[in-house]
């Protein structure tokens, strides 16, 4: 049988959407987790590129980005699909993920920053979170993939969990569920789901270690 | 909304570069209508609500947006010709991968080549070349990125050929001494009528360039 492995660091949400794509497929795999402040000399092979996590290694072969990765298991194993087999809405699913892609790093900017900097990221949250919630989520339909959820609602996954993380360390207001119903409704019925909810990075651990990150970024930053 | 295919662009945007490449390549009949970006349509607004950006491809009455995700719509519904991504699926990930490379790095740097000045202007050409060296590497011995035919990246690297001039002339510095392979490469793929059609006039972008720096205040 052929052999996947999964390099990954069990904060980042990037490694969580492979985790949730390999689970909700039932595919076995051996997961390697990767301290990155030194990093190994498999994952300077398998991605010399980026030289970041997750990367998949299938039959040997590395497949690096999250969403390079998610297509490629798709495609190997099309069982318990997370894309639309129609080409039209597999166009629209494919331009909300990258809509997620480019705008979830704001996210993460909010720890990652402060003053005017991080009042910027917030800017940026809220400016992406009213898009999802205008254009994104169907009325009615539980899940940005709709009935079930898929490849879209794993894309936005820093949402779902990372955000709330984030605010509440950082003292931040930022997805008000009166401001966001249908986005705080995705959020309940996302986490819901078996394979994510046994999946997700605890959150106690994740605000220490921000926490931490945070205080070093910011002491850098003055130096 | 009629049926058939338009595309929502703006000539010198090497996004629609892509889009137009692919449908020549699939030698598709369509309407191309320029967009003035100051001075958007109701119909790019409508279409595209989340961006407002070309650009936009419309089939039967449908948006596509996103450059690389039309290219993959249009291989996929015209797949019985001129095949741009691989059959093969590893292969297939590999172009996504360096299609989306080509995304990451070279529209940012290559703005801040034009955009900007001293020090922040030389650490943009060194790390744009790095980017272009990389794809060399990628590129190899190879005729093009598909290997022995034209294929997706090819598709999303060969429009900002047309930019190189400018940011040259910005810059103070050639990209051919440089990476003589790539341009090598560029003008290969030039020598295809889908490439040449669908490209702009270097001068013409360059000319375009100035008047943007004018309309920014930028020396």
């Amino acid at each position: 049988m052929a052999v996947v492995k999964l390099l990954g660091a069990w904060l980042s949400p990037y490694c969580c959407r492979v985790i949730w794509a390999l689970k909700l497929k039932a595919i076995p795999y051996e997961y390697i987790e990767e301290d990155l402040s030194v990093k190994s000399p498999l994952l300077l092979q398998c991605n010399p590129v980026y030289k970041r996590v997750p990367v998949l290694i299938h039959d040997g072969k590395p497949i690096s980005e999250s969403t390079v990765i998610l297509r490629y298991i798709e495609e190997i194993w099309p069982q318990n699909p997370l894309l639309p087999s129609d080409p039209y809405e597999k166009a629209v699913a494919l331009f909300w993920i990258k809509f997620a892609d480019d705008k979830s790093p704001s996210i993460s900017k909010l720890y990652r920053t402060d003053g005017e900097e991080q009042q910027q990221a917030a800017k940026e949250c809220s400016e992406m979170l009213e898009i999802i919630e205008e254009h994104g989520l169907i009325e009615g339909k539980k899940f940005l993939g709709g009935d079930e959820i898929n490849m879209v609602d794993i894309a936005f996954c820093s949402v779902a969990h990372w955000l709330g993380v984030i605010e509440e360390f950082a003292g931040l207001k930022i997805l008000e569920p009166h401001k966001f119903p249908k986005l705080s409704s995705w959020i309940q019925n996302f986490k819901s789901v078996p394979v994510i909810k046994e999946n997700l990075p605890d959150s106690d651990k994740m605000v220490a270690l921000l926490k931490r990150r945070r205080e070093m970024l910011l002491a850098s930053k003055s130096n | 909304m009629e049926r058939g295919v338009v595309l929502l662009d703006f000539w010198p945007s090497m996004f629609g570069m892509r889009t137009r490449i692919a449908l020549a390549e699939k030698e598709i009949k369509y309407e191309y209508r320029e967009e003035d970006l100051r001075n958007k349509s109701d119909l790019l607004l409508q279409m595209n609500p989340v961006h407002k950006k070309i650009p936009v491809l419309i089939h039967n009455g449908k948006p596509v947006c996103e450059s690389l995700n039309q290219v993959q719509y249009i291989d996929e519904v015209w797949n019985d010709r001129a095949p741009l991504l691989p059959a093969n699926t590893y292969k297939r990930a590999n172009a996504r991968f360096w299609a989306d490379f080509v995304d990451k790095k070279i529209y940012d740097l290559g703005s801040k080549i034009w955009r900007t000045k001293g020090e922040e202007q030389e650490a943009a050409k060194k790390e744009f070349i790095d980017c272009l060296k990389l794809l060399e590497g990628e590129l190899g011995d190879n005729h093009y990125f598909g290997g022995k035919d034209f294929g997706y990246v090819d598709v999303a690297l060969v429009p900002f050929y047309c930019w190189f001039y400018a940011y040259e002339q910005c810059g103070n510095f050639s990209i051919e001494a440089e990476c003589p392979k790539l341009i090598a490469w560029a003008k290969r793929c030039m020598q295809k009528e889908s490439v040449a059609k669908s490209l702009a006039d270097q001068e013409k972008i360059y000319e375009f360039v100035l008047h943007l720096k004018k309309v920014f205040g930028i020396e």
